[in-house]
């Protein structure tokens, strides 16, 4: 009897924590499909009269919404691959390549991890300023090229590999590029998921560093043109709140798709210490 | 190819990377406090002056430094407590042992974390709108007044703490989860047969054990914290008047806006020196758990 009305509160409480998670996400929704005026109208609706997806068709038609959304997947996607090439090559070499220096970088690394971002950005602008990369998609990138978390994330993970199967393929006459594609890329698959993840998830909703970078709309993400329609253009509430869905969606959808491996990287992050 | 050369090559481009884009500009950043590097020496270097340690010392005697610093502090110790404590009362619910569904709730829970702020942000704004935010309606309809959520100075932080948390604290929750699990279910079952109540228990064995995940958790919820930048400045642009306007606001401001950027390079490594307190304060407390 006792226990079972426990078990009754606590899912009542985990009901209620949930509500306020996913309240409001789903409010965002529904305002998204009201009819034009719906959303401001008082008394305020929870659901929309007659759900309409005419503010969706308006982001795409009357504005710069799809060309943002394009440059949200280009951005991400090349901030994912880049850095995943060159994390896992840093990462595999700090953890079973013997190189000169490697033990002193790797405290220098270590040591830098504690630098908020902030620090850099200012000279590093000044920089990308300096190359020519300002309004550009690779002076976005730049920050993204490589990142010491990945690269000690995937170190953990291959110092778990067994040297033997290493020197195994370099004793069938396997060079060291070779040994990297060929047997420890296919064994690192489930941290370079991890890493990807985490990767992309940044990069889709960083705001401040393509925010100072392009100031040309035309290659824009979707955080910073939807910062910029909030501003300046102030539109309907429903036509935001569409924007804000389109922005939300797919990373949402990435992340339930994905989140083993997601949160595996927070905790292999919090083990660090 | 030796092995060595191999390390030296599959390293290099990554190291490459973070010492050219990363290292160096934290250098220049350091270089720059140093300096009186304002718009002029932006269109000709040659207007370039060192002057030691004087944006330092200016910053002692400005009361806009002051204020985004108290501001910042604000935020991480009502914000972060706030927030570490929502994330331990979820994990306890998730791992009790009478929880059901623990992997949907979980999936719910870190929802808001993985969303993009700039979106989110909207529908926030629209929840605290003085006059249709549904907020306000709910304390209308249990007879409470309406509050002007970011138009009042007093209200502002509190509903960017709000917002923060709701953002943040399936992150914690997840790391605390993970540190309620690591604990062995023998030490529940002595407990029992030692007639340890609910309560007991978990003020002897649960929190106890937890020591250590939840130093780890307060620390870096203290450093996040200190980077408060994105929230108030898509929700409040730093106002009303300064009452939200963070140390990383400030810096933006005055690097971006303004381009006083010895000025901001001072607050930045201000800071960094902060957030490296907060560090080897962390280190120090994880060594001591582990030892």
């Amino acid at each position: 009897m006792r226990r079972r009305a426990l078990s009754t509160l606590t899912l009542a409480a985990l009901l209620t924590l949930a509500l306020f998670s996913l309240a409001p996400l789903l409010w965002m929704l529904s305002l998204s499909l009201m009819p034009a005026g719906e959303a401001t109208a008082l008394p305020p609706r929870l659901l929309p009269s007659a759900p309409t997806l005419a503010h969706y068709e308006a982001l795409f038609a009357r504005l710069p919404l799809a060309r943002a959304l394009g440059n949200s997947l280009l951005l991400a996607s090349a901030a994912t691959v880049l850095g995943l090439l060159s994390n896992s090559l840093a990462g595999y070499a700090f953890a079973k390549l013997h190189f000169r220096g490697r033990d002193a970088l790797s405290r220098v690394l270590l040591a830098a991890l504690v630098i908020p971002g902030q620090v850099a950005m200012l000279p590093l602008f000044l920089l990308v300023k300096e190359l020519g990369l300002v309004n550009s998609y690779a002076g976005v990138l730049v920050p993204s090229l490589a990142s010491i978390f990945g690269i000690f994330l995937v170190r953990q993970y291959v110092a778990s590999i067994p040297d033997a199967l290493l020197d195994a393929a370099r004793l069938d006459g396997a060079g060291e590029l070779r040994v990297f594609t060929a047997v420890v890329l296919p064994l690192c698959r489930p941290v370079l998921v991890t890493l990807g993840t985490f990767t992309f998830l940044g990069a889709w909703n960083d705001f401040l560093w393509p925010l100072v970078v392009l100031g040309d709309e035309k290659l824009q993400p979707l955080p910073v043109a939807l910062a910029s329609l909030l501003g300046e253009h102030a539109p309907d509430v429903e036509i935001l709140m569409a924007g804000a869905v389109l922005t939300v969606l797919p990373v949402v959808v990435l992340f339930i798709a994905l989140q083993r491996y997601y949160l595996q990287g927070i905790l292999a992050g919090s083990l660090r210490g | 190819m030796t092995r060595s050369t191999a390390g030296l090559l599959f390293a290099g481009p990554a190291l490459a990377a973070i010492g050219v884009f990363f290292v160096l500009p934290v250098a220049a950043a350091l270089l720059l406090s140093l300096t009186d590097f304002d718009i002029y020496a932006v269109a000709d270097p040659a207007n370039l002056r060192f002057v030691g340690l004087a944006n330092y010392a200016r910053l002692l005697g400005d009361a806009s430094f002051w204020n985004a610093l108290g501001n910042t502090l604000y935020f991480a110790a009502v914000g972060g407590t706030l927030s570490v404590l929502v994330s331990l009362g979820g994990a306890l619910l998730l791992e009790a042992p009478l929880a059901r569904a623990r992997g949907f709730f979980r999936t719910v829970y870190f929802l808001p974390v993985v969303t993009t702020l700039v979106a989110v942000a909207i529908v926030w704004r629209f929840l605290y709108h003085p006059r249709i935010g549904l907020l306000n309606r709910a304390l209308e309809t249990v007879g409470l007044p309406a509050v002007d959520w970011l138009g009042d100075p007093a209200f502002a932080m509190p509903a960017i703490i709000g917002l923060a948390i709701w953002k943040n604290f399936g992150w914690n929750l997840v790391i605390f989860a993970a540190g309620l699990q690591a604990i062995p279910e023998r030490l529940y079952e002595a407990a029992r047969l030692d007639g340890a109540s609910g309560w007991q228990q978990l003020r002897h064995v649960t929190l106890p054990l937890l020591l250590p995940t939840t130093s780890f958790v307060v620390l870096m919820t203290a450093i996040g914290s200190l980077q408060l930048f994105a929230e108030p400045y898509v929700m409040t642009q730093g106002g009303p008047g300064d009452a939200t306007r963070s140390l990383v606001l400030l810096m933006y401001e005055q690097g971006f806006r303004w381009w006083n950027l010895g000025h901001a390079a001072a607050i930045a490594f201000v800071l960094f020196a902060i957030v490296a307190a907060f560090t080897a304060l962390a280190r120090r407390l994880t060594r001591e758990g582990s030892a």
